[in-house]
């Protein structure tokens, strides 16, 4: 019983903090820089697809099996999710601040579509099965394998937290925060706010892409379900509810919301009967919802946040100034 | 090829265009991406066959065909009474939230609520309802040819009339009434309108229920000639986006425009590509126009 207790604990924390390093990538796009980020799940399913399709071992009649690395995957996997979001970024930064959230909108469900329906890439609805796992020998002993994985995931989110926090006090990270202050003051000191958002934003992705990754060689099995946009918006509760801006804020929001979804769905699993079950998930995606806009209106900085942010992002005065007219 | 697409895609193209206005009202006049606008079709659609079912209760023939068509008074009075009460549920929406939210001035933080108010209104849909599809009559309809090899049925062009008259309406009360004009004026300048002594809050308040009640009649067209289910609003957000940014943020003819593009579009795509990327079409549209020409058709350049 304790034995199961503890193998759950290490379980749980595992993909609490494959969801913090997601955090820890918008928070350096949200957080650090303004940037609206809508497609989290998108970014995520390509990490998961593309270091699937590096590692996995030949499959007649689909793409890929290269039969790579785990690392190498994960590698190659930051690398396309980095791109994805670079090339949505050379497209929308340079407008408006709210098309930017439309397109990643928009390319999150596009990517979903693909998933969904390139049989031969990505295996339609069915997925991708037998992708390896890192400690897939130890499998059959429950608490010896989630503790290797944990040891595994925590040492990974260790080394991006720490590199995410030297990155925002290096030089780099304060211009940043000055775009997200005041784009115009930053540009007078002649640093193109448009090419260092675009780093930032390629940055976040391939985090994302990384925890995606990652996720895919703990369960070793991906479909489409997994990225739906209700990922996206756990995301966002997470860096919300941590606070926006702050990387241990971004960590700690990713266990407390992940602790409460795991807590919800134990009791309404306990509490209903099997046919209500369905039901009782949209009710828990609900109070999800509720509990996002009621932290926006009560506590804006979260549990940890607002060390930085003095005063709101610039670019809401942007589109202020050039929203349309009327005609 | 045959024309049939283009009789689909204007049909759908109407649709999108009357949810594309009110998402384009609110973007100019509020100044946020409203990702909570496709919900609103979702609730008035099942809105309207929630009140269906109160008046079929009270008066059962209210329920029967009229004429060629598949629905009764019954639906039409439902309809009517939904497109208040959807446009109710906006003006809630924004006393309890977005309100709040604009006395802080971060338009960004209000497209992250309307992401959260959306999702917590989908599922609620989806917790009372399920799933599952449904629909305002089983009534099968006969398609009537209208040229060779272009086929409607009475719903379909009876939705094409609704949408038609909604748009007239629309714009003579953008150019004829006193609201209407507010509505242009604060969307131009809320600061100088203001300063002219237009009551600013009374336009938010005009454009809400207006959006909504919009969305609402959306929602039933699109319930009458496909099917109602939990998300079938999101599934048409991506289309209005595109629409709203096709023709010109702001701009009402625009938004008519850019939804009969987008509509027309999706159905020729679908003959070329197959319907499961349907969505990807609009998004295709979206790119297009954000790389050639941001400001949208009709929209001043930038």
């Amino acid at each position: 019983m304790i034995l199961d207790l503890i193998a759950y604990g290490a379980f749980f924390l595992t993909t609490a903090l494959t969801y913090a390093i997601m955090c820890l990538g918008l928070n350096v796009q949200w957080g650090q820089t303004g940037l609206f980020n809508v497609g989290v799940a998108g970014f995520v399913a390509v990490g998961a697809y593309v270091s699937a399709l590096s590692t996995t071992p030949p499959l007649a009649g689909r793409f890929g099996g290269f039969g790579l690395p785990i690392v190498a995957g994960c590698l190659i996997a930051m690398v396309a999710s980095g791109a994805c979001a670079g090339l949505v970024g050379t497209i929308t930064l340079r407008l408006r601040a709210d098309y930017l959230a439309i397109t990643t909108f928009g390319i999150a469900i596009a990517i979903e579509l693909v998933a969904l329906n390139a049989q031969s890439l990505t295996g339609g609805p069915f997925g991708i099965g037998f992708i390896p796992r890192p400690f897939g020998t130890l499998a059959p002993s429950p608490i010896v394998f989630d503790s290797a994985n944990l040891a595994l995931v925590a040492g990974v989110a260790c080394l991006v937290f720490l590199a995410m926090e030297r990155l925002a006090r290096s030089p780099w990270g304060r211009v940043l925060r000055s775009i997200r202050e005041d784009d115009a003051a930053a540009a007078s000191l002649g640093k193109n706010p448009n090419r260092y958002r675009l780093q930032a934003f390629a940055l976040g992705g391939s985090l994302m892409g990384l925890a995606g990754a990652l996720q895919a060689h703990l369960i070793g099995f991906i479909a489409p379900d997994n990225y739906l946009p209700a990922l996206t918006f756990q995301v966002w509760t997470m860096l919300i509810v941590g606070g926006a801006g702050s990387n241990a804020g971004a960590v700690a929001g990713a266990i407390v919301v992940w602790g409460l979804w795991s807590l919800s769905g134990l009791l309404t699993s306990l509490l209903l009967p099997g046919d209500q079950q369905a039901r009782a998930a949209s009710l828990q995606i609900v109070a999800i919802g509720v509990m996002l806009v009621v932290i926006l209106l009560v506590r804006p900085r979260g549990l940890l946040g607002g060390s930085f942010r003095r005063r709101p992002p610039p670019n809401d005065g942007g589109s202020e100034l050039d929203a349309g007219k009327l005609v | 090829m045959s024309l049939q697409f283009l009789a689909d895609g204007i049909l759908m193209g109407a649709l999108i265009g009357l949810g594309a206005i009110g998402l384009t009202l609110t973007y100019s006049i509020l100044r946020f991406a409203n990702f909570t606008h496709g919900e609103f079709i979702t609730w008035g659609a099942y809105l309207t066959l929630m009140l269906a079912a109160v008046i079929g209760g009270a008066a059962a023939p209210s329920l029967d065909p009229l004429g060629p068509f598949s629905f009764g008074w019954g639906i039409i009075a439902a309809g009517a009474i939904a497109m208040l009460l959807t446009g109710g549920l906006a003006l809630a929406l924004d006393l309890v939230v977005f309100r709040r939210l604009r006395v802080r001035g971060n338009a960004v933080i209000m497209v992250i609520a309307s992401f959260g108010a959306s999702l917590a209104l989908r599922s609620l849909i989806e917790f009372i309802f399920t799933s599952r599809p449904t629909y305002f009559s089983r009534e099968i309809q006969i398609a009537i040819p209208l040229a060779p090899g272009v086929r409607a049925t009475p719903d379909q062009l009876s939705t094409l009339g609704l949408a038609l008259v909604l748009v007239v309406a629309m714009h003579l009360i953008l150019t004829r009434s006193h609201i209407g004009r507010a509505m242009r004026a604060v969307s131009e300048n809320p600061a100088l309108a203001q300063c002219n002594g237009i009551d600013v809050a009374a336009v938010i308040r005009a454009t809400w229920l207006i959006g909504g009640a919009l969305a609402c009649a959306a929602g039933v067209m699109l319930g009458l000639t496909v099917q109602i289910r939990p998300y079938m609003g999101f599934d048409l957000l991506l289309p209005l986006f595109a629409a709203a940014i096709l023709g010109g943020i702001g701009s009402f003819p625009g938004a008519i425009v850019g939804g009969l593009i987008v509509g027309v579009a999706e159905a020729a795509g679908v003959g070329l590509v197959g319907a499961n990327y349907r969505a990807a079409i609009a998004f295709l549209i979206l790119i297009v126009v954000l790389l050639v020409r941001p400001a949208g058709i009709f929209g001043a350049r930038d």
